[in-house]
């Protein structure tokens, strides 16, 4: 799905007749759609705050990216009686923004969308509200008190103008994993403090030269070190509003940090999902911030790490900080479409598979947002016992994501991917590139419409 | 009488016959005039509609054409266009004319029937599909050429894909995958040179780059022409490489790329279907008027 996404156009001759094809046939499949797509409008209410269609019976489309898979294969497996069309796409990871652009698709030939949709991201409602995909869902679907579960501010990346317009699927909160049982023989002690955490790593470098603290090279690397330190590169102010400033000396003293470890090699530029990580470098992780999912999808899904061997601690802080904070990469949400026509079983479904302890509370890979169902989730973590020592660091870390750093409709991992991440590779630091950072923030945050400040 | 009468019914039948081969050939002809109509002119028309208009329909003049033009991204991807069309075309002029001509130089059928296959083959693969090969071609972790690539100094897929280096990535993958139908075309021009001539330049004395230089690629003009023009069009349009490259890199390289990449983010991401369209007429317009040069210039559609 992910590969012919773009396939529009390309070098060869005959592919110049073949793109022409392909945009008249568009063309009329839009001309024969608008003509014939009139009378839909028959039987429609307004009942849970939005005009709903006329409903019919059918097969629930769910789109899931493929670690929710299991999820929407769950429930078809306990509900057999409902019948389902589970599509897996690629979650619109790293800011791809497929559902966006296959919904202003579908927004054009009037038909096509899926009922219920995951995505990897956390910033879908600041379009899929303009859009008319996202339905509301205080309004009369999911139930105020199943709502008020929610850890608190889970959905605030779904509030636009106090509507929940979608459900956040898991918590995305880091933490310092570590690999216990080499802390320990190397005679370490997990760093409470940046500054230790700095030291740490400057001695692993001289002492076990190979040996990792941690990994700058992802595109979510200033979600978890910059947000962390309360660098406000990514204040959103309002619906169209975002402050940038990515200069102060929050920001620096972090980047400053990153680039001495960089320099002294015990912090990867690879990124944990890279090939080059995969092959060399999986083995030789002492220490790793990162978010919750890295525990399963990472340790345990990617690396294969042994059981018993990775653990949880808090973040570090900057020493004399009194208000703890971290940082947060993603954590999914869950969308229901305004223009479904079977709303009984798409919320249904949504009930299920943001609450329901058959899926978040023990089979899921992050912490889920739904907070009934993450204690009976970090109590299975424990009883699995694949990681050393229980998850408390995840519970204690879930109430201190920095609240200033929001979900614009721009994607800062993009963003940072396309600005700082080919410097970092030639060997600039990520100090002297925060000026750059914060000039194309602003310019993609002006392109899509938002007043920018500093 | 008689004979007049005999004539005058074979000039019937002929005419008949001439009369139903034109109609043979209006009904070839009626076919692709139909497609060229439903899917080249109506859709292209449409773009134009789009491209003047705002998304209710109201004639906006050229501020669709002003306000993408103003974008940040824009002058980059022209940019970055113009640098990529400049190696992809010259390219492709140098090695597929050589090739060709070394493929007509060589005596033995088999080993230039194998060449031609060889050279043919990786354009029988579709775009997208031999984009990821070169996506594999060039992560030094999983290469098959892993240790060219250190001996150049690349130990990472970071390290390949820097900035500065994607111009020539492009063009190597797009010379890669386009290139192989061309020079079997070329070839086949080659052929279609008469014999004589070429014999009159051997019993001259010509050595095998005087005839080259001089009789072959002068015959060859309009062949290199057409490849030039079709090429300029299909690199102005570059789209699959880079949009692939920014997925498999995770947006490090080449988002936002190209012009046709542009146009897809104004239509998809910014909700700007008008401004896209802008863009594309821009593009079409480029295209059509280099075309329009290079046939003017070169006297492409003279009576030989």
């Amino acid at each position: 799905m992910t590969v012919n996404k773009p396939a529009s156009s390309s070098k060869r001759v005959i592919s110049k007749k073949r793109a022409a094809l392909l945009a008249g046939c568009a063309a009329t499949v839009l001309l024969t759609v608008s003509a014939c797509g009139g009378g839909s409008g028959a039987g429609t209410t307004t009942k849970d705050g939005f005009a709903q269609a006329a409903q019919k019976d059918g097969a629930l489309t769910v789109w899931v990216d493929a670690t929710r898979l299991d999820a929407a294969k769950l429930y078809q497996k306990l509900h057999p009686e409902v019948k389902m069309d589970i599509v897996s796409y690629d979650g619109d990871a790293n800011g791809s923004n497929y559902l966006q652009t296959k919904v202003q698709l579908f927004n054009r030939t009037h038909k096509g969308w899926p009922d219920v949709v995951f995505s990897s991201q956390n910033n879908e409602a600041t379009w899929a509200v303009d859009a008319g995909f996202a339905a509301p869902l205080n309004k009369g679907l999911i139930p105020s008190a199943t709502l008020a579960n929610f850890a608190s501010g889970a959905n605030d990346v779904c509030t636009v103008g106090g509507t929940v317009y979608c459900l956040r699927n898991d918590l995305s909160q880091a933490v310092l994993w570590y690999n216990a049982p080499l802390l320990k023989k190397w005679g370490y002690t997990v760093p409470t403090t940046w500054e230790e955490y700095q030291q740490l790593g400057e001695k692993v470098a001289k002492e076990h030269p190979g040996y990792l603290v941690g990994d700058a090279g992802d595109t979510f690397t200033p979600e978890i070190y910059l947000w962390a330190s309360k660098c406000g590169a990514n204040h959103i102010t309002g619906p169209k509003s975002v402050s940038v400033n990515t200069t102060s000396a929050n920001c620096t003293k972090m980047a400053n940090l990153l680039d001495t470890l960089i320099k002294d090699k015990s912090m990867s530029i690879s990124g944990v999902f890279s090939t080059d990580f995969g092959k060399n470098k999986k083995d030789k992780v002492l220490l790793m911030p990162g978010p919750a999912w890295y525990g399963s999808a990472l340790f345990q899904g990617t690396f294969k790490t042994p059981a018993k061997q990775i653990a949880a601690a808090p973040i570090p802080q900057w020493k004399g900080d009194p208000s703890p904070s971290t940082g947060n990469v993603g954590g999914g949400t869950w969308l229901l479409s305004q223009h479904s026509t079977h709303i009984k079983a798409a919320t249904d479904f949504l009930k299920w598979v943001t609450t329901d302890n058959a899926y978040q509370g023990s089979k899921a890979p992050g912490f889920p947002a739904y907070a009934p169902a993450a204690d009976v989730w970090l109590k299975a973590q424990g009883a699995a016992g694949y990681f050393n020592g229980d998850l408390s660091a995840l519970k204690t870390a879930s109430s201190q994501v920095w609240p200033e750093w929001g979900s614009g409709q721009f994607s800062q991992e993009a963003i940072w991917a396309a600005t700082v991440k080919p410097g970092l590779t030639q060997g600039k630091s990520i100090v002297s590139m925060l000026p750059a950072w914060q000039d194309a923030i602003t310019k993609y945050a002006e392109s899509d419409g938002y007043k920018v400040s500093k | 009488v008689t004979l007049t009468h005999t004539s005058a019914g074979s000039a019937t039948r002929r005419r008949r016959g001439a009369a139903r081969q034109s109609r043979a050939g209006m009904a070839f002809v009626a076919a692709y005039v139909i497609l060229l109509i439903a899917f080249g002119v109506l859709p292209t028309a449409y773009a134009v509609y789009f491209a003047f208009t705002d998304a209710g329909g109201t004639f906006t003049g050229i501020s669709n054409f002003v306000t993408t033009a103003h974008d940040f991204r824009f002058m980059g991807a022209v940019s970055h266009i113009a640098v990529y069309l400049v190696f992809w075309l010259a390219s492709l002029v140098v090695f597929v004319v050589a090739l060709a001509l070394l493929l007509h130089r060589l005596a033995s059928g088999t080993v230039s029937k194998a060449l031609r296959f060889l050279y043919y083959i990786p354009g029988a693969l579709a775009g997208a599909a031999s984009v990821l090969v070169w996506l594999f071609m060039l992560d030094p972790t999983v290469s098959p050429v892993s240790s060219l690539l250190s001996v150049l100094g690349f130990h990472t897929f970071g390290e390949v894909i820097a900035p500065g280096n994607l111009p020539l990535l492009f063009t190597i993958i797009a010379f890669w995958t386009g290139s192989g139908g061309w020079i079997v075309v070329m070839y086949g021009a080659l052929n279609n040179i008469p014999k004589d001539v070429m014999e009159a330049a051997r019993i001259d004395g010509a050595n095998a780059w005087q005839t080259a230089w001089r009789v072959q690629i002068p015959m060859l003009r309009k062949w290199i022409i057409y490849m030039v023009i079709l090429a300029f069009a299909g690199g102005a349009q570059l789209f699959v490489e880079p949009q692939l490259l920014s997925l498999a890199s995770v947006g490090v390289a080449g988002r936002d790329y190209s012009l046709n990449q542009l146009t897809y983010d104004f239509a998809f991401q910014l909700n700007n279907i008008n401004g896209a369209a802008a863009v594309s007429v821009e593009l079409l317009v480029v295209s059509v008027s280099a075309a329009a040069v290079f046939v003017a210039r070169s006297g492409f559609f003279d009576a030989e």
